[in-house]
């Protein structure tokens, strides 16, 4: 297929051909990153900017292993706080950026939906490195190919999500990721921290919604335990976190429910001991680890795409 | 004249009317004068068939005092575009603490009381508020609103605000408000006017109390008449029509509060407006300058800028069956000039053309707010004469 999206700002919108096309490329990427040199000259002159506005390690790490991997240029722009605190607008900063003279803008921000903003006030080319509880594409892709790559074929699979959906953006689209694949999500955790829709029989395209976490697992093909924020318990979303880790908590126990080898995935950063346990997240089925070095390769895969895939590639700037 | 006008109108095919009254506009004079004045907003008004309007009093200062009421009256005169009818606050600053001086408030020529956008959360305060303006012979303007479940939304609450992670506003923080105001006006006789209904329960409360007796009054808006939740997600689909163009998701144009609900709230507006559970369309006209919209949409001001756009969006639900144009024009006209206790101003007309296409832009809009998510859209029907007390104040060259 020939590649024409010229932003990646959420995968909601795309078809089972797109996500495979990204997912072949990762592969590729994959290849690139097992060599004795892990580099590529793909985009070599190119510059990327890493617009990061919510405090974030490792996916920021990741894009610029990514970006140095195929030779582009690499600029950092970090931010604090929303723009109304820190007295400069998101319209001021991607000006700036504009002016800047990026090929890509990989960014994260606090506000669902900021992307959207900078894409169309831009001539770069914008990578959603997370929007406040809205999209996480490159995760939902980096989870996809994680899981094809232990499954196989997700056709008839089914995924379970639990933990925090309502405020994540890494649900979102990991069911966005998954779902055109052919696997079927369940989704689970506490009421007060799923969409009040999802609860009433409204569920997203190719999922369902089931509270009891011991229901979920059983006969499942993998599971992805979400991060909870411990200061969900402030502001009266849940009783206790002991309560939490005992309710919806990955354990051995749990997770031998599922299917044989069935994989556990966390997005990270972990509170071992809350969501998943120690033995768990460091076991015998965990792909944690494997799901960090997949995530250079679809961010390589995508600022690739991006960048050089397009149908008609980008004029070489000086 | 004005017979003259009305024949020549009929003659060509274009449909007349009484002049329209709006019983909720935000005008933002005094303190907010870059997102419009009284003159522009009058003007604006008129250019969408209102020669009459009345001026929500959230402006810095609020309009609680004598003084201020007259002055927005003196105002409202001089820019000579529509009549200008200023609504005072219900409590001092709008603080929600104490009352204003509702009798004196009155007697100076505040037509309603209401403190739009911070609804009174003291039950207690609110009783007071309905007691007094029975005295004060004016009905009371309620944004009926529960903070403490709204808290923190910015779209109606949803399947559309769980797919775009946005935090959502329940229909349950309305209804709610609807049932406390609608019990508080049952116990002290006083005149309530329900603000802005957005969601089918709300409706339902409100033909409930009124089949019970209960001498209350609501009204809904063009926007909650035609658009739905969608839009913020980025269909520019009207309630009635399926499928077309779609833009990117999270325009701020589309954040308003009430929020704009599903279809069926929709349906159900449109039903509760055909049978009288409503008895008036206002518009909540919203204008805000661009730095207040062109920003994440959580940090945006809510509100979208009306006055201009109303009666093609009605004209398009009359067309879709939705309503019909007979009732549509007694909610513009008797039933808000009921609500306020007053005659319908014998020397007021408007002139539509009812087939005319149009397509709103930022310089062709009388308004400073050009906060419409139907910006760059074509619309059918358009006003193109207004007149006021026997004066021909606004009239469009059409090609």
């Amino acid at each position: 297929m020939t590649w024409q999206r010229r932003h990646v700002l959420a995968t909601d919108d795309w078809s089972r051909e797109e996500i495979e096309h990204v997912l072949e490329t990762t592969g590729a990427m994959v290849e690139v990153l097992g060599r004795p040199i892990r580099r590529t000259p793909a985009l070599r002159g190119r510059t990327v900017i890493l617009f990061f506005a919510e405090a974030s390690t490792r996916t920021r790490v990741s894009f610029e292993l990514a970006a140095k991997a195929l030779s582009a240029d690499v600029t950092n722009i970090t931010a604090s706080g929303s723009s109304v605190e820190k007295g400069e607008t998101l319209l001021d900063t991607v000006r700036t950026l504009t002016a800047l003279g990026g090929d890509v803008i990989v960014m994260r921000h606090p506000a669902s939906g900021a992307p959207y903003f900078v894409a169309e006030r831009t001539d770069a080319a914008v990578i959603n490195a997370g929007d406040g509880w809205h999209a996480h594409p490159t995760q939902g892709l980096l989870d996809a190919y994680t899981l094809r790559d232990a499954l196989g074929d997700l056709a008839g699979r089914r995924i379970v999500i639990v933990g925090d959906i309502a405020h994540s953006r890494v649900a979102r689209s990991d069911i966005d990721a998954l779902v055109p694949l052919g696997a079927t999500v369940t989704l689970s955790g506490p009421p007060t921290l799923i969409p009040s829709a999802w609860r009433c029989g409204m569920t997203p395209r190719g999922t369902t919604f089931e509270p009891d976490l011991d229901r979920a697992l059983d006969g499942a093909d993998a599971v992805i335990a979400l991060r909870l924020q411990k200061e969900r318990q402030h502001a009266g979303l849940l009783p206790s976190i002991r309560e939490y880790a005992h309710t919806w908590g990955l354990s051995e126990e749990r997770v031998a429910r599922m299917r044989p080898d069935a994989p556990v995935l966390h997005p990270g950063p972990m509170n071992e001991g809350v969501e998943i346990t120690a033995s768990v997240a460091h076991g015998a089925r965990s792909l944690i680890e494997t799901q960090v070095t997949n995530g250079v390769a679809v961010r390589m895969a995508l600022l690739y795409l991006l960048v050089a895939g397009a149908g008609a590639p980008p004029e070489q700037k000086e | 004249m004005l017979g003259d006008l009305k024949r020549d109108a009929e003659k060509r095919g274009l449909l007349t009317a009484p002049g329209f009254i709006d019983l909720h506009a935000h005008l933002r004079e005094p303190g907010f004068e870059e997102s419009e004045t009284i003159a522009t907003g009058s003007r604006a008004a008129l250019a969408g068939g209102f020669t009459t309007i009345c001026a929500m009093p959230n402006t810095e200062p609020a309009i609680d005092s004598p003084g201020l009421v007259a002055e927005l009256i003196a105002r409202g005169e001089a820019a000579r575009a529509a009549r200008v009818l200023p609504i005072a606050a219900i409590t001092r600053g709008r603080n929600g603490k104490e009352l204003a001086d509702l009798v004196e408030l009155a007697a100076a020529g505040a037509v309603a009381f209401s403190d739009d956008g911070s609804p009174v959360a003291d039950a207690r305060l609110f009783r007071n508020a309905l007691e007094y303006a029975r005295a004060a012979g004016r009905p009371i303007l309620e944004h009926p609103q529960d903070l403490t479940l709204s808290a923190g939304g910015v779209m109606h609450e949803g399947v559309v605000s769980a797919r775009l992670g946005l935090p959502g506003m329940p229909a349950a923080a309305e209804e709610s408000a609807v049932a406390r105001d609608l019990a508080l006006a049952k116990l002290t006789g006083g005149r309530l006017h329900l603000s802005h209904l957005s969601t089918a329960g709300a409706v339902e409360l409100v033909r409930h109390a009124k089949a019970g007796g209960l001498a209350v009054s609501a009204e809904v808006t063009p926007h909650h008449l035609a658009l739905t939740d969608e839009w913020v997600a980025g269909s520019r689909a009207l309630a009635w029509e399926d499928g077309g163009p779609r833009v990117a998701p999270f325009h701020t144009a589309t954040k308003v509060n009430p929020p704009l609900r599903t279809a069926a709230d929709v349906r159900a507006c449109w039903a509760g407006l055909m049978d009288g559970t409503i008895d008036a369309i206002a518009t909540d006209h919203a204008p805000h300058a661009s730095i207040r919209k062109d920003v994440e949409y959580q940090e945006a001001a809510f509100g979208i800028s009306v006055f201009e756009t109303a009666i093609p969006l009605l004209l398009a639900g009359v067309a879709a069956g939705w309503g019909t144009w007979e009732r549509v024009v007694g909610a513009l006209t008797a039933g808000p000039a009921r609500v306020l206790g007053i005659e319908l101003p014998k020397n007021d007309l408007v002139v539509i053309d009812p087939k005319v296409a149009w397509t709103p832009t930022a310089t062709s809009l009388r308004s400073l707010g050009k906060n419409t998510p139907l910006l760059g859209r074509s619309l059918t029907g358009r006003v193109v004469a207004a007149v006021v007390d026997g004066e021909l104040r606004h009239e469009l060259a059409l090609a």
